[in-house]
């Protein structure tokens, strides 16, 4: 067994890992903006449990995508180039859910804060659907020829795992999301995130266990069947740990699961990294699609110091916000008088 | 049109427009950063406005640097998988390592930042700005790096086909990018310092208009009070002032800063490069002449359709070896060299897809290069000049009170954004037909070089390269008139726009007061949750 390639199939797998416990639960804060806030202030109260951190998680993704092109080039330009209308989608997503968030206050009407409003529950939506479908599908397979590159024109990805990806992801991301705000919220939204959480819980994590045991089925080792039955050990507990109250144990039990349900499928298809569903020959794997020892001995170097060092100054960021956001909290927002009047580039001097 | 030609047009545009966020964040931050330091050490008053403003100017542009960037790092396997693959080895190392060193950095202390000024201590609220925008600066490093490695790859072996990173010092330290990140750096500067001037003058020019400030017997200002409009008191009247300065003292500065490390640049490129400066000059003969105006058709491609009409002698070997009578190698005697090096047609290989078999053109379009040099150093000039010009007129404490130097301190906002761009676009487009150019350099990896036709994903078709680049271009365009409009929002607003605390609304119980500002309104307890946002 290479041990450089192992190494970066695991820190892949982490930083994805990382990038659906962290971005989950901004981007299901995203879409229950337009679900489960009921007027502008709980709206805010949503947004501002967020707005410190959304933008050092969504680096998780960026972090991930450049580890991979790094560390296993061939499986970077296989897998994105291969989803190019769905990573295209991703993108737009995104552009519009990072803008939203920053613009979406800074002017006072009702019409502009609407149509913000749709952007970050629409970007957060398809932004966690596409990042689902590409994980589900690096996992289960593209039609790839001998090259790496897509047979079968612009739809030829599509499969029912990218439906099931695409839901799993954002069932779990709105689940999550509802743990975190019942830990980040005080008063009416707090109990109403928690009533949720317990409400939905069941639900809302069946496509997510779904993928995990159709790739079991596919791929499964005796130890990745071990992880999924934890993972759903984990699941329960949190339900149990919800209606109890415990709403920070609820939360770490929620992320528990995914950590087992992720780390479940990562290992259950390791070493390769994306079959090809036209011949098994030309599945790229830890061995074909990866980059040179010294590469990766010089990324493993820059990573064991540069990966602890992000998790501790990002939990640092959670604690110095660590205090719960209630609608009571919210400032008035304040409209400005301008102290110039609009028309001065047309007046005379 | 190809596939090619849609994805280089969609990397063009989606790049270019990157870099006009890029560069300001980077160079608004690092003077935002400085404002707030000088706050923390004087306490005075305007300081903590300029950098409630500025910094809000800053914000409403971060985000678009932000956006804009994902697509950058996605594009290169989306479209460009068969670069991905040969370079990846080597090219993804960099990627990877601004994201994990320096845009995580950048994001999450910038995050501690716009919320956490009721939260942290003053010195380590400071911090966290500081360590943001050294984190946009090391992001600038490890990207160009990256780019750096297509102009001039080092520290690498063929093997297999493939380059295979052998010495990771060479490739951080290549000579390449060690003087286009401080070109970089300054030219983002020049684009902070234009946009202080501008928007500050702006401010200066409506208190006069509006009888706010006055001019004394002596000529100087005496600044005042406006009864009505909030938050146009003396202070503000230091901040745009201040603003001015700093402004016009940072243009200068770094317009030397670009002048000096792109004289440096231009030594290195002719000798790793010759083509690209060859066509920068539309010079087809060796010689020692800088073209100031050529004609005849540059965009023929054809060297003897082209006349230099005014040329000064001396100057292109200056620029290329610093002396004054080194020749030169023009266009004619590059071309064969060129040919006996690389080949004169391309491989009978299917990646290079219709393309196969065709020959070479080893020069660039040389009216994009000849112009697009030629307007990197005019824009960047005028706007320094400019700067000389408003510091001088604005000796006595204020602005003239002619509207049209008004417009033209505002419109003079974008001539650093020219030379930005226009720099970028001459160097890339400049690099053509290669998009990893050969190191000519002797050492013996002059091998390891990649045809731009050889670069694309050749599984995706045309069709999908059209759909992502009328959504992208479609988006970027709806988001740029979104962000200007914003910007001019908050520009004419002034001060107050960022600092609601100045308007002394009575029934404002929210007060946003912060600690140490000395500004009017009681301190509320700091018992806020964060500094509230969105």
């Amino acid at each position: 067994m290479e041990l450089l390639p192992t190494i970066w199939f695991i820190a892949i797998a982490v930083l994805w890992t990382g990038y659906l416990f962290l971005e989950g639960f901004d981007l299901g804060v995203g879409m229950l903006m337009k679900i489960f806030a009921r007027n502008n202030t709980e709206r805010r109260v949503l947004l501002n449990t967020v707005g410190p951190v959304w933008d050092g998680n969504e680096v998780w993704l960026l972090t991930a995508g450049g580890a991979t092109f790094a560390a296993f080039p061939l499986w970077y330009a296989s897998l994105f180039s291969a989803l190019y209308l769905p990573l295209l989608v991703v993108l737009v997503a995104l552009i519009f859910r990072a803008v939203a968030f920053e613009y979406r206050g800074k002017v006072d009407t009702d019409r502009w804060r609407a149509r913000w409003d749709w952007a970050i529950a629409l970007g957060s939506f398809f932004a966690a659907f596409g990042v689902g479908a590409a994980l589900a599908l690096t996992t289960t397979g593209l039609p790839l020829n001998a090259n790496g590159d897509r047979e079968g024109g612009a739809f030829a990805w599509f499969s029912g795992y990218a439906v099931l990806g695409g839901v799993a992801v954002v069932g779990f991301s709105l689940v999550h999301a509802l743990a975190f705000l019942a830990l980040k919220t005080d008063g009416e939204v707090r109990h109403r995130a928690r009533a949720w959480f317990v409400r939905l819980l069941p639900v809302l994590i069946l496509p997510i266990a779904a993928w995990a045991l159709s790739i079991q089925f596919l791929d499964g080792k005796p130890w990745t069947w071990a992880l999924v039955v934890l993972a759903v050990a984990a699941a329960a507990t949190a339900w149990t740990l919800a209606r109890t109250g415990a709403e920070g144990r609820a939360f770490l039990a929620l992320g528990a699961f995914l950590v087992l349900g992720t780390a479940s499928i990562f290992g259950a298809v390791f070493p390769v990294v994306l079959p090809s569903t036209l011949d098994s020959a030309f599945d790229l794997t830890i061995s074909n699609a990866s980059s040179s020892d010294y590469t990766l001995g010089l990324m493993t170097i820059v990573a064991a110091f540069g990966l602890p060092l992000v998790i501790a100054y990002q939990a640092w960021t959670y604690w110095v916000f660590r205090r719960r956001v209630s609608t009571e909290s919210i400032p008035e927002a304040h409209s400005f008088l301008p102290a110039i009047a609009a028309k001065a580039f047309t007046t005379k001097g | 049109m190809d596939a090619l030609e849609i994805a280089r047009w969609q990397f063009g545009i989606t790049t270019v427009y990157h870099f006009m966020m890029v560069p300001l964040t980077i160079g608004l931050g690092l003077v935002v950063a400085v404002i707030q330091t000088a706050w923390h050490r004087t306490g005075k008053p305007e300081y903590l406005r300029m950098t409630k403003f500025w910094g809000k100017l800053f914000l409403i542009n971060f985000i678009m640097g932000v956006a804009t960037g994902i697509v950058q790092e996605f594009q290169f396997g989306m479209a460009w998988s068969e670069y991905s693959r040969f370079v990846g080895d080597v090219f993804g190392a960099p990627l990877a390592l601004e994201a994990l060193l320096a845009f995580f950095v950048e994001s999450t202390f910038l995050g501690l930042w716009i919320f956490g000024w009721k939260q942290l201590k003053p010195g380590i609220h400071l911090a966290c700005l500081w360590v943001a925008v050294i984190g946009s600066v090391f992001s600038a490093y490890f990207i160009i790096v990256a780019n750096s490695w297509m102009q001039h790859p080092v520290g690498v072996e063929m093997i297999d086909g493939r380059p295979v990173m052998t010495n990771a010092w060479a490739v951080f330290t290549n000579n390449t990018a060690l003087v286009a990140v401080p070109h970089t750096l300054f030219g983002a500067l020049a684009v902070a310092g234009g946009f202080l001037l501008g928007i500050a003058w702006y401010h200066l020019w409506r208190r006069r208009r509006d009888g706010v400030d006055t001019v004394g017997p002596d000529g100087k200002v005496v600044p005042g009070e406006s009864a009505t409009i909030p938050g146009r008191d003396r202070a503000d009247h230091s901040v745009w002032i201040r603003s001015l300065r700093i402004g016009a003292v940072v243009a200068m500065i770094s317009f030397a800063g670009t002048a000096v490390t792109g004289d440096l640049q231009g030594k290195l490129m002719f000798e790793q490069q010759p083509m690209k400066m060859a066509a920068a000059e539309a010079a087809c003969h060796d010689g020692t002449g800088f073209s100031v105006l050529s004609i005849g058709n540059i965009g023929s491609q054809n060297c003897d359709d082209i006349v230099a009409v005014i040329e000064v002698p001396g100057i292109l070997s200056f620029l290329a070896k610093g002396d004054f009578t080194t020749e030169v190698k023009g266009v004619n005697t590059l071309l064969p060299e060129y040919k006996e090096n690389y080949g004169t047609h391309l491989p009978d290989n299917p990646i290079y897809g219709e393309r196969a078999g065709q020959e070479i053109e080893y020069l660039p379009v040389m009216e994009v290069t000849y112009w697009g040099f030629r307007m990197m150093i005019g824009f960047g000039g005028l706007a320094a000049l400019a700067a000389v010009v408003a510091l001088w007129l604005t000796r006595k404490g204020t602005v003239p009170e002619s509207p049209w130097l008004m417009r033209l301190a505002i419109f003079g906002i974008l001539a650093p954004f020219g030379a930005n761009a226009a720099g970028w676009i001459f160097t890339e487009m400049g690099r053509q037909p290669f998009v990893v150019a050969p190191n000519p350099d002797p050492s013996g990896i002059d091998q390891v070089f990649m045809f731009t036709a050889a670069a694309v994903s050749p599984g995706v078709s045309a069709g999908e390269l059209v759909a992502s680049l009328v959504t992208l271009t479609a988006v970027y365009a709806v988001l740029l008139v979104v962000e200007v409009k914003l910007l001019v929002k908050y520009i004419r607003g002034g001060v107050v726009s960022a600092m609601p605390e100045l308007a002394h609304v009575p029934a404002d119980e929210n007060e946003d007061e912060t600690p140490g500002s000395g500004g009017p309104g009681g301190a509320k307890p700091a018992d806020d949750v964060l500094a509230f946002a969105y």
